[in-house]
């Protein structure tokens, strides 16, 4: 009896054996890079750091309290949707983090507190999520909650006042440079390229945005396909058509304002929602560029940036549709057949 | 020098460091040795030896099973035990005969009593079918029918492929310092079957002592050259190296000798040396034991057939438990779930890690960052690609070019959400592959 039972037990602790010595197995490749999805997405936040810094610096602490309140929204959004739609929670990745951050950087410091809130719901739950979360948007959610915001109150939107400073008593509320400059007034620009004038909390400082994109572009999180297309490609039509030629203040305050750094190295570059090749990313550069000089010169308003990337997101399908790249060794199908 | 490459690849770490310095040392294997009938590409090879018979080391005991196919032959001399399915690396039950070592490697007649310049062109070529030799990098492609094009005279270019750009292998690394003589020859003998081909030993830049070597042994070799790679992966890769030494490119519908070239392995080109000129035929290889979960990495002279565990302990065991054993290197290896399968002519390395990094991340949702399109050395997009396979989208799946992937795994190892591209594109190429063989 004893003997049968000892038996067993070594016949089970031999397959319990076995079954440790097996090794899990997997198709190749067998390693992985250490690159991942939220080391991108921090790096993102990291290069956004000096212009959103300079704005809190230059708006004061309402730009803090904004920005804080925009993130904080984006990040319970993304949360309670996964939460009610029970899936996995994807808060970990900071994509949730990067768009919050860039709709406070594209508000207005005088809005009033709630505008983050509905900005974040629709940035999180409307843009992004309805649509199957990250990877599925066809719109930059930052972007689409600014317009959404807009559109929706041009009011607050559009109001630039603000107090200079942490202790600045005297509103100041002057037209943004861009607007002075459609209106034919000159610009200091030296003043626009450090950022000392009215906008929203993170497009005034140039030199800021220009850190953070080329640290980008260093660490090759993005290139410089989209970003450099894009700029050059609205100089050179606002240079065409602005009709003031090639004067330097004109083109100097079309390039340093309205937004067109924190969108050319920030949003239109956001992976998402730009084409995924190459060739298809100068197309959709060069077109932004063009959207926007439209939008810019002839528009109404003096700032075309974020209505331009939200059309070019649009396009992007089709874009993707016509520069799908020839593969390694192609021949051309006349050749084949022969 | 410039240096030749292609667009694309990928630096993984190369961990060459743990057994690139360590000599090659032969070892005797200790159990039965086990011979799968099918080891190379092509039709399987058929058994001619019976149960109970002895065989000499180098007698042939599977005979080639079609044209493009290849004999095996024994390793060591001993008694058939029998023929039986044993698992294999790929982890399929394949036929195998099992040969049990007397210990005396009594040796069989050599391949041929003549020497290499008394031999005619079809001699030669008879000799390296004779020998069993198949590419040794990993496809395991029968040589001699690689080195009967149809049209060889307008083959003009042989490249020996020292690049090695698996990480951690290091066998080609030492044969080339160890026996570098055999290697130029092995070349020469190649291009005696092609008058109006040049030889290029193509070598990775990371191993600068073996480039310098090979152009001290080849100077005054007018026919022979040799290239300077850039080092990174998959620049061993067929196709990539063709287009690197020569700037021609092939597809996937197109055979090297398309393009004017072919392409072999460093052991290879050592194995034909040796089976030409002292008609040895292909029964060791060099297998590099390594990993950071073994205690002694090194490179071992092994013949084939023995048990893949026995390496392990003669490299002095693990010091820690393993996560993952794969036989070859980590980008195109087989993961083994057992240790005890046999070292067969296309086994290149055991490597054996603490870690297993494809269980450690969780593949999450694609964000078209296009860091697998930058890598991809066939210019594919293999996000969208593996999205089509995926869904098993054929139509879309062949419009994007799926068909051309190499499937060299760079997009798996770059994705920062690590998704499963390469597997996704694999599965679907299979799927694709069975179906027009069926038609």
């Amino acid at each position: 009896m004893s003997d049968t039972e000892n038996k067993e037990k070594t016949a089970g602790e031999k397959m319990k054996e076995t079954a440790q010595l097996l090794k899990s197995v997997s198709p190749t490749p067998h390693v992985r890079d250490k690159v991942s999805t939220s080391y991108l997405m921090g790096m993102v936040i990291a290069a956004l750091m000096p212009a959103e810094i300079y704005g809190i610096w230059h708006f004061g602490p309402r730009a803090l309290i904004i920005t804080l309140i925009s993130i904080a929204c984006c990040i319970f959004f993304e949360w309670g949707f996964d939460k009610i739609i029970k899936k996995k929670s994807t808060v970990g990745d900071l994509s949730c983090v990067v768009t919050g951050l860039l709709l406070a950087m594209n508000l207005p410091v005088a809005v009033p507190l709630w505008i983050p809130v509905i900005g974040a719901f629709v940035a999180i739950v409307v843009v992004k999520m309805l649509f199957g979360g990250l990877g599925q948007n066809f719109m930059n959610p930052a972007l689409g909650a600014r317009c959404f915001l807009v559109l929706s109150f041009a009011r607050y939107m559009t109001d630039f006042s603000y107090k200079p400073g942490w202790g600045g008593a005297d509103v100041v509320s002057s037209a943004t440079p861009l607007a002075r400059l459609k209106a034919g007034e000159s610009v200091d620009l030296m003043q626009m390229f450090i950022g000392n004038e009215g906008g929203t909390i993170g497009e005034t400082s140039a030199v800021a945005l220009l850190l953070g994109g080329v640290f980008l572009i260093a660490c090759s999180v993005i290139t410089w396909h989209v970003s450099l297309c894009y700029i050059v490609s609205l100089l050179a039509f606002t240079a065409v058509f602005g009709g003031r030629g090639f004067d330097i203040t004109y083109l100097g305050g079309q390039l340093y304002g309205g937004g067109l750094m924190l969108g050319a190295f920030f949003m239109a570059t956001d992976y998402v929602t730009r084409p995924i090749t190459r060739k298809g990313q100068v197309i959709y550069g060069i077109f932004l560029g063009i959207l926007t000089g439209i939008f810019r010169v002839f528009g109404p308003g003096a700032e075309g940036v974020s209505y331009a990337i939200i059309i070019g997101n649009l396009i992007v399908p089709l874009i993707e549709k016509i520069t799908v790249p020839r593969h390694f060794g192609y021949k051309k199908p006349a050749k084949e057949v022969a | 020098m410039a240096l030749f490459t292609f667009r694309g690849g990928v630096h993984p770490f190369d961990g060459k460091a743990l057994s690139k310095d360590k000599p090659i040392e032969e070892y005797k294997p200790k159990g039965d040795l086990v011979y799968p009938l099918s080891q190379h590409i092509g039709a399987p090879a058929k058994a001619i030896v019976e149960k109970g018979q002895r065989v000499l080391m180098g007698e042939r005991i599977a005979e080639a099973g079609g044209f493009v196919s290849a004999c095996i032959c024994a390793s060591v001399s001993g008694t058939v035990k029998g023929i039986e399915k044993r698992r294999t690396v790929t982890g399929d039950m394949v036929d195998c005969i099992i040969i049990e070592n007397d210990g005396f490697y009594e040796k069989a007649e050599p391949l041929t009593d003549k020497t290499f310049e008394q031999m005619s062109r079809e001699e030669v070529l008879a000799v390296i079918r004779d020998a069993g030799i198949t590419g040794m990098g990993g496809a395991g492609f029968p040589t001699h029918v690689k080195l009967s094009p149809k049209e060889p005279e307008k083959i003009d270019t042989i490249i020996v492929n020292c690049s090695e750009c698996e990480p951690y292998l290091t066998s080609d690394y030492r044969k080339m310092l160890e026996e570098p003589d055999k290697l130029v020859h092995g070349l020469e003998i190649m291009l005696s079957l092609f008058d109006n081909a040049r030889g290029v030993l193509a070598v990775e830049d990371n191993k600068p002592d073996c480039i310098k070597l090979l152009k001290e042994k080849t100077a005054g070799k007018e026919r022979i050259s040799v290239a300077a790679l850039k080092t990174k992966y998959p620049q061993g890769s067929e196709r990539q190296l063709i287009f690197a030494v020569t700037g021609r490119e092939i597809n996937s519908k197109m055979l090297p000798a398309d393009a004017g070239c072919v392409v072999n392995n460093t052991d290879t080109v050592i194995a034909i040396n040796n089976a030409v000129t002292e008609g040895e035929p292909l029964i060791h290889r060099i297998v590099t034991v390594t990993g950071d979960a073994v205690k002694d990495p090194r490179n071992f002279k092994v013949y084939t057939g023995t048990d893949y565990s026995e390496l392990i302990e003669a490299a002095g065991g693990f010091v820690t438990e393993p996560a993952k054993i794969i036989s070859g290197g980590p980008m195109m290896g087989f993961a083994m779930f057992d240790l005890h399968v046999p070292v067969t002519k296309s086994s290149s390395a055991l490597l054996c890690m603490s870690t297993d990094e494809v269980a450690k991340w969780e593949p999450s949702a694609c964000i078209n960052c296009g860091r697998c399109v930058d890598v991809c050395p066939s210019r594919l997009i293999p996000s969208h690609i593996a999205d089509h396979a995926a869904h098993f989208n054929e139509e879309e799946f062949l419009g994007l070019y799926g068909m051309e992937c190499v499937e060299c795994g760079c997009c798996s190892y770059v994705c920062p959400a690590k998704r499963q591209l390469a597997q996704s594109i694999k599965t679907m190429r299979r799927l694709v592959m069975a179906k027009r063989k069926k038609k």
